[in-house]
């Protein structure tokens, strides 16, 4: 029965090839063919149904097409006080009229260049997804910021989804910052219909010798959101890569994020916090790839579910017989507060040098009953009591985003859920 | 102030408290001691609305309202202060932060204004000198990292921020040295109105040396067996517990 779908499906979606990138779109197609839609004997996809989802919930697999947009829902929709720049897409599609004109960095369509290497950080044999969007990916979008360049205002891409006749939405970015640049993403959507859409994201990000980049994402779309979702970055020698990841609602979420440290003296942080309540399902794998010696990379995911929804989480680290002196940390604490949620984690690390500090843990628990009392026995109210117990849980990954208005926008929206009945 | 009637309490279907009888008036400090396993930390749990007690029988009165039937932070709105015997460490929620919405919260319940960061804060560095609390220990999270006559003196400071009708001190005495058991008293004397109460839980004498109490009442198998003045706390320290048991046994078997 599967396999009949599935070929719905791959019909439809590798008949669709945008426009240019023919060679890399061809290796797109063929790495897809080789992998297939994932099912649940997939390792890499065992608690995550998405193939079962997308068939359930997608009628139409042609592309959401792009759709009309006005200064005033761009602007309702940036958060209070943000003093950065904006870029604004309709199911993906780059809207330049509605964006910002942004100082020295260059944004444009992405088009074929000759230094130009899409599919070469986001290898597409890796994952089926990332596969299907170099094959069949709608417009894109290239962003680059000159060598030396300090970008001091963040740059906020702002994604409106609308399911249109076509449901499934495949945005491409790469963005590429040079040696010594500094500049802060913040990735935010906003879901603008009623119907299920199916939104196949990847994002390539070159960093420079000594460059800093910072990548925001918050997921906050609603119940019928399906997003599969590949950021990938090669960080080079001094470099720092900062992805701080908030989700807090969707249907089926699935976050791949791998750094790739390619050059000593340079760190790899990663920051996630997910708040599911509902039936939302949020799986979060990451990869860090420890290559050369002297680097650091962190990683703090934080889970807290409620009623019946689902989290995964898969934390990967290498560390490579070459890369001695590698301090690599992980952790991943999960509260659940329903009998009905469930969290699958694992740590998995492959570690050949032997002159490192690795540390990793995972624990899955319940909100603290006794500290619970004791605020009450202060007079503070249950609910108010449970929300800062379950603050000071989230409030541990949000302290890392370092644009203010974009973190109190994160703070006043967590704390709006776990104040309330979630 | 308190009336307590013949209270019953157990723990998964255990009693532990079997007919407990107290009044405590206004301006008066009451002595609870006994041996371990006596049931006086249940009393103190069971007044401050520790939801793992079930309370079976009899009938607690606080200023006129039932106080069984109370939220345990509404409990804590109308006055009813514990200080724990293990406080908990809370990481992630600031001391300062924790403190404003407590003192808030009661506030808002006893109908008055919210007290804004300023006014909160003076009054904050007033009642920090009571128990001669380490500001640093407020911007830290609360009680985490904590030594033990930390935790405690932040108890009483605290209590001394809700400003409570009635406090409960369970075990304050326990593990603190003889400095830490001076600060923390002499916070707890300069608390001390004619209005308000206070109960001190204890298993030593000790304690009661600097809080002076007016009445001492024995625990013994979940029911005060003898009362007394403070003659009777020092008559326990010097001949221990078992003359206690053996009299309320010997009357059990008559």
């Amino acid at each position: 029965m599967s396999t009949l779908i599935k070929q719905d499906l791959l019909g439809e979606l590798l008949a669709t090839t945008g426009t240019g990138f023919t060679t890399v779109r061809a290796a797109g197609k063929e790495a897809f063919q080789a992998q297939g839609f994932p099912t649940n004997k997939s390792e890499e996809y065992k608690f995550t149904a998405i193939t079962k989802k997308i068939e359930q919930s997608i009628q139409n697999f042609a592309p959401a097409a792009a759709f009309e947009l006005t200064a005033e829902q761009v602007k309702d929709n940036v958060f209070e006080g943000f003093e950065g720049d904006v870029l604004v897409f309709a199911n993906g599609h780059f809207q330049p009229a509605l964006s910002s004109k942004i100082n020295e960095v260059e944004v444009s369509i992405l088009t074929e260049k000759t230094d130009l290497a899409v599919g070469s950080i986001a290898k597409p044999e890796k994952d089926p997804f990332c596969a299907l969007n170099q094959n069949s990916f709608e417009g894109g979008i290239f962003i680059s910021v000159p060598k030396k360049a300090q970008v001091q205002k963040p740059i906020l891409f702002l994604n409106f989804y609308k399911a249109n006749a076509g449901q499934v939405i495949q945005p491409r970015v790469w963005i590429e910052a040079g040696d010594f640049a500094e500049v802060t993403f913040i990735n935010h959507s906003v879901n603008l219909s009623d119907s299920p859409y199916f939104v196949n994201k990847v994002v390539e990000v070159k960093g420079g010798l000594n460059s800093q980049i910072r990548f925001y994402k918050l997921q906050n779309e609603g119940k019928n959101a399906i997003e599969v979702s590949n950021i990938e970055t090669d960080i080079q020698k001094d470099g720092r890569f900062t992805s701080v990841n908030i989700s807090l609602s969707g249907e089926m979420v699935r976050n791949n994020l791998s750094l790739n440290i390619l050059g000593s003296n340079s760190e790899g942080n990663m920051y996630g916090l997910y708040l599911l309540n509902g039936k939302s399902h949020v799986d979060n794998h990451t990869n860090v790839d420890h290559t050369v010696p002297h680097c650091e990379s962190n990683e703090l995911y934080k889970g807290i579910l409620t009623d019946s929804s689902r989290g995964v989480f898969n934390g990967k680290i290498f560390v490579r017989q070459d890369a001695q002196k590698t301090n690599a940390f992980q952790q991943n604490n999960n509260i659940l507060l329903s009998e009905d949620a469930v969290v699958n984690t694992k740590p998995q690390l492959e570690i050949w040098a032997d002159d490192v500090k690795c540390s990793h843990g995972c624990t899955t628990g319940q909100l603290d009953e006794e500290a619970l009392f004791y605020l009450q026995a202060r007079g503070i109210g249950k609910l108010q009591a449970k929300g800062l117990l379950l603050y000071a849980v989230a409030g541990e990954v949000l302290e890392h985003i370092t644009d203010e208005s974009f973190r109190e926008y994160c703070i006043a929206k967590v704390q709006e859920r776990l104040g309330s009945n979630f | 102030m308190l009336t307590i009637k013949n209270l019953h309490a157990s723990i998964e279907g255990t009693p532990i408290l079997r007919g407990i009888n107290l009044e405590v008036k206004a301006g008066e400090v009451h002595a609870i001691m006994g041996p371990n396993g006596s049931g006086k930390s249940t009393l103190a749990s069971v007044l401050a609305g520790r939801e793992e007690y079930e309370v079976t029988e009899g009938e607690v009165i606080f200023q006129n309202k039932d106080l069984l039937e109370l939220s345990p932070e509404d409990r804590a709105r109308e006055g009813v202060f514990l200080a724990f015997q293990y406080p908990v460490e809370i990481p992630g929620v600031s001391s300062t932060n924790f403190l404003r919405t407590a003192v808030n919260q009661v506030r808002e319940y006893r109908g008055e204004e919210a007290l804004d960061a300023v006014k909160f804060l003076t009054m904050m560095k007033e009642k920090m000198k009571l128990v001669e609390m380490d500001q640093k220990l407020l911007s830290r999270s609360l009680n985490e990292g904590f030594s033990g006559g930390e935790k405690k003196r932040n108890e009483i400071f605290q209590m001394a921020m809700l400003a409570p009708t009635l406090s409960i001190l369970d075990e304050t005495d326990s593990g603190l040295d003889i400095d830490a058991l001076r600060i923390v008293s002499n916070g707890v004397n300069q608390l001390k109105s004619k209005d308000n109460a206070t109960i001190v839980v204890t298993h030593y004498q000790r304690l009661l040396d600097y809080i002076v109490p007016d009445y001492v009442h024995v625990l013994y198998n979940g029911r005060i067996v003898k009362s007394g003045t403070k003659e009777l706390a020092l008559e326990l320290e010097e001949k221990g517990y078992d003359w206690i048991k053996e009299e309320v046994d010997s009357k059990a078997t008559v």
